[in-house]
């Protein structure tokens, strides 16, 4: 069975919540006592209808106020597949928590209400959800049932929604037409809806091929922790642990090792159960080398013919996520990418991105709270990259600030600046 | 070759990586371990973490003195057999050094005193990384915890002012003082962990497992007979056939009667059943609708 990481979007008006609440239910994932508890919050609060976004909203302010703060993590699973969903608010703070649940993300849950069609908050989703390189967008068009399940509407919506996305880099676009308050085309194929030939939503995500999302050409080891036992009988084990972040390794492959540059062959790879064939993302593994070499943490190995960028001036869109300051020309961070730290500075500003319209303001000089830019950045130490395009685990980074140790910005790299 | 990982494969993978990168940054990271199915499994993710090496955290058992003696033994044996450094955190010393004053009367928990023995374990060990076997799948306030959950000096934890968590890239950058819960099983659900289980054929302790115990009936849950628990009036102790799905303090944890012995039973009981672990065997998590939460602030998991 395999796993597949989603992440939703939206805001409480259009029906995400139900739509969350009928995946959990419908899929008995729900238990009885937690649907007791939302029953007898709902009925306590005068709720006319049991508020399935009860079953989401985790925190004490979250219901007080009825709003969701943070990004919450839901679990599925039906005989397929099992599923995480990542579920980010819609209002404010809007980018930073979903660029958080994005980043990891297979696959992306757009909501659209049918009565409404394409607003602002949809073209804001898509754009991140593009940003973040996430391989599938399916696009949810609720509330058919508010439109006399209207195909025309649906085609309309659909034309709409295409003509804008031709901006964006999108790989996998599906529509689906449901209503996730009656549960049409959510787990069931609506009979409502007979013009729609496509599967319901839960079994797209049963189906849809992930497992070439994840590339297998360029090989990328970034070297995690070095186990070498001193004890007696592990006095000749030197392996090197980490996340297989690209490609595959398989024993006999001759590998070099950046910085250092020195070449070895792959003696022996050994995985939780024991030594293994060959490794590939997003396995943990050991691998050992026929040569003993200088290697920690930090350093990377990988193919002598298809080898990472190594460089210390990157160009990278910049997620901002700091409350307490802009990010400013300049200004100091410290940046962690793949298993390596390193302080950063701004060198250059090229543009910020109105994440609504898309336009480029070239005149911008600093990102505020939830602002995103194309920055250039130059780092202390060579960082072995590829673009974010092209790999999410060797093409991301996070920034983090040094008074506060706090996380304050996402980046992904576009290339040598 | 699909190049296809299973999703037990994938979680501990993932488990795998977080243990990695808290032994590689940190000072000294420990292991909170109850002898519950939670922290056998990452107890299982350490040992495969850093083989054939040793395991280099110590292991901490937060222990009230209200143990189920089959899990005290288990501890043992199992922590012997893994080579691990044990240090207990003992809610009786505390009690001993007047630091906090134990609840009486039937009811009596020193469930809430764990947190006091927890947060001075940590200090008084000076750890700066302690891993959880919290998992998302259980309760709303843990559904939106980072896998690095920052604590203050205070051992605090602030909902509020969560870092953002993005790809792999995890933070633990913390001042002297502060320190990190690290959750490697997150993503795990109760399914996902019993399933991991059998699959490995992992060692748990016996009283997971179906057998008779002497029982009696409170609040809607079965407590077992023990000297650490007075009986109320109209309360009678009879004899069942149960199994436990939680383990914690003795007090406390609620058995379910069941017939199942072995991991196939299990697993088919846990995918059957319509009530949470928590919901079912917890009196610690009934309090109130925000319990879990509340606790959580205190520097609780």
């Amino acid at each position: 069975m395999e796993l597949l990481r989603f992440a939703t979007a939206g805001s409480v008006d259009d029906g995400k919540s139900t739509l969350i609440g009928r995946l959990l239910y419908d899929s008995k994932t729900i238990f009885e006592d937690q649907m007791a508890a939302v029953e007898a919050t709902s009925k306590s609060r005068g709720d006319e209808y049991t508020n399935l976004a009860l079953l989401t909203d985790g925190l004490r302010a979250e219901r007080e106020q009825g709003i969701t703060i943070d990004v919450a993590y839901r679990y599925f699973a039906t005989p397929r597949r099992k599923f995480i969903i990542a579920d980010t608010p819609g209002h404010t703070q809007y980018t930073r928590n979903m660029v958080t649940g994005a980043s990891t993300a297979d696959v992306a849950l757009i909501l659209v209400d049918a009565r409404n069609g394409i607003i602002e908050q949809s073209r804001r989703h898509s754009f991140l959800a593009s940003l973040l390189r996430i391989p599938h967008l399916v696009v949810c068009v609720n509330k058919m049932d508010l439109v006399d399940w209207s195909e025309d509407r649906f085609e309309e919506i659909k034309a709409e929604y295409r003509d804008f996305a031709m901006k964006l880099d999108v790989q996998d676009l599906t529509f689906i037409p449901v209503s996730a308050l009656l549960g049409d085309n959510v787990v069931d194929k609506s009979e409502n809806m007979p013009w729609y030939e496509g599967a319901p939503l839960l079994r797209h995500l049963e189906e849809v091929h992930i497992a070439s999302d994840r590339n297998l050409i360029d090989s990328r080891f970034p070297v995690q922790y070095v186990i070498r036992p001193m004890s007696s009988d592990g006095m000749d084990y030197r392996g090197y642990a980490g996340v297989v972040s690209g490609g595959v390794f398989k024993p006999g492959d001759e590998v070099v090792v950046l910085p250092s540059g020195f070449s070895s062959r792959i003696k022996a790879i050994d995985g939780p159960q024991g030594p293994v064939a060959e490794a590939f993302s997003p396995m943990s593994v050991t691998i050992r080398l026929e040569d003993e070499i200088d290697i920690s943490r930090g350093d990377m190995i990988c193919r002598p013919k298809n080898q990472p960028t190594l460089g210390q001036d990157i160009d990278a869109m910049v997620c901002w996520m700091s409350e307490t300051g802009a990010l400013q020309p300049r200004q100091k961070l410290a940046i962690k990418h793949t298993t390596r730290w390193a302080r950063t500075m701004v060198t250059d500003f090229q543009y910020r991105l109105d994440v609504n319209t898309l336009h480029r303001d070239e005149e911008a000089t600093s990102l505020a709270l939830n602002e995103i830019g194309r920055v250039s950045l130059r780092t202390t130490a060579p960082l072995f990259y590829d673009e974010y395009r092209r790999n999410r685990k060797t093409g991301s980074f996070i920034l983090v600030d040094e008074g506060t140790n706090n996380t304050v910005a996402a980046g992904m790299i576009l290339g040598e600046s | 070759m699909t190049y296809e990982l299973s999703h037990l494969r994938a979680l501990e993978a993932e488990g795998i990586h977080i243990m990695r990168e808290v032994a590689a940054e940190f000072e000294r990271p420990c292991l909170l371990f109850s002898g519950g199915k939670d922290s056998v499994v990452m107890l299982e993710l350490a040992i495969r973490a850093f083989a054939p090496g040793p395991i280099p955290f110590a292991v901490m058992h937060v222990d009230t003195g209200h143990n189920f003696p089959e899990v005290m033994e288990f501890r043992d044996r199992r922590l012997a057999e893994a080579g691990a450094r044990l240090v207990v955190a003992s809610v009786q010393d505390a009690i001993d050094a007047g630091k906090v004053t134990e609840q009486t009367g039937p009811r009596a928990s020193r469930n809430p005193l764990q947190t006091v023995s927890l947060l001075e374990g940590i200090e008084s060990n000076g750890f700066d990384a302690v891993f959880g076997g919290a998992r998302r799948d259980e309760e709303k306030a843990r559904a939106k915890e980072r896998v690095f959950s920052f604590r203050d000096d205070f051992g605090q934890w602030d909902p509020k002012a969560q870092r953002p968590e993005l790809w792999n890239l995890y933070n633990g950058k913390h001042r002297q003082g502060e320190h990190i819960r690290v959750f490697p099983i997150s993503n795990w659900t109760e399914l996902d962990v019993w399933q991991y289980l059998k699959e490995e054929d992992v060692d748990i302790p016996s009283i997971y497992f179906s057998h008779k115990r002497r029982v009696f009936e409170r609040d809607g849950m079965l407590l077992s007979e023990s000297d650490h628990i007075e009986l109320m009036d109209g309360e009678e102790v009879y004899e069942e056939v149960v199994r436990y799905r939680t383990i914690g303090d003795m007090t406390c944890t609620g058995a379910v009667e069941s017939a199942a012995s072995d991991w196939d039973e299990i697993i088919a009981e846990v995918a059957a059943t319509r009530i949470t672990e928590r919901g079912a065997t917890r009196a610690d998590d009934r309090v109130s609708e925000a319990a879990m939460e509340d606790r959580k602030r205190e520097g609780y998991f």
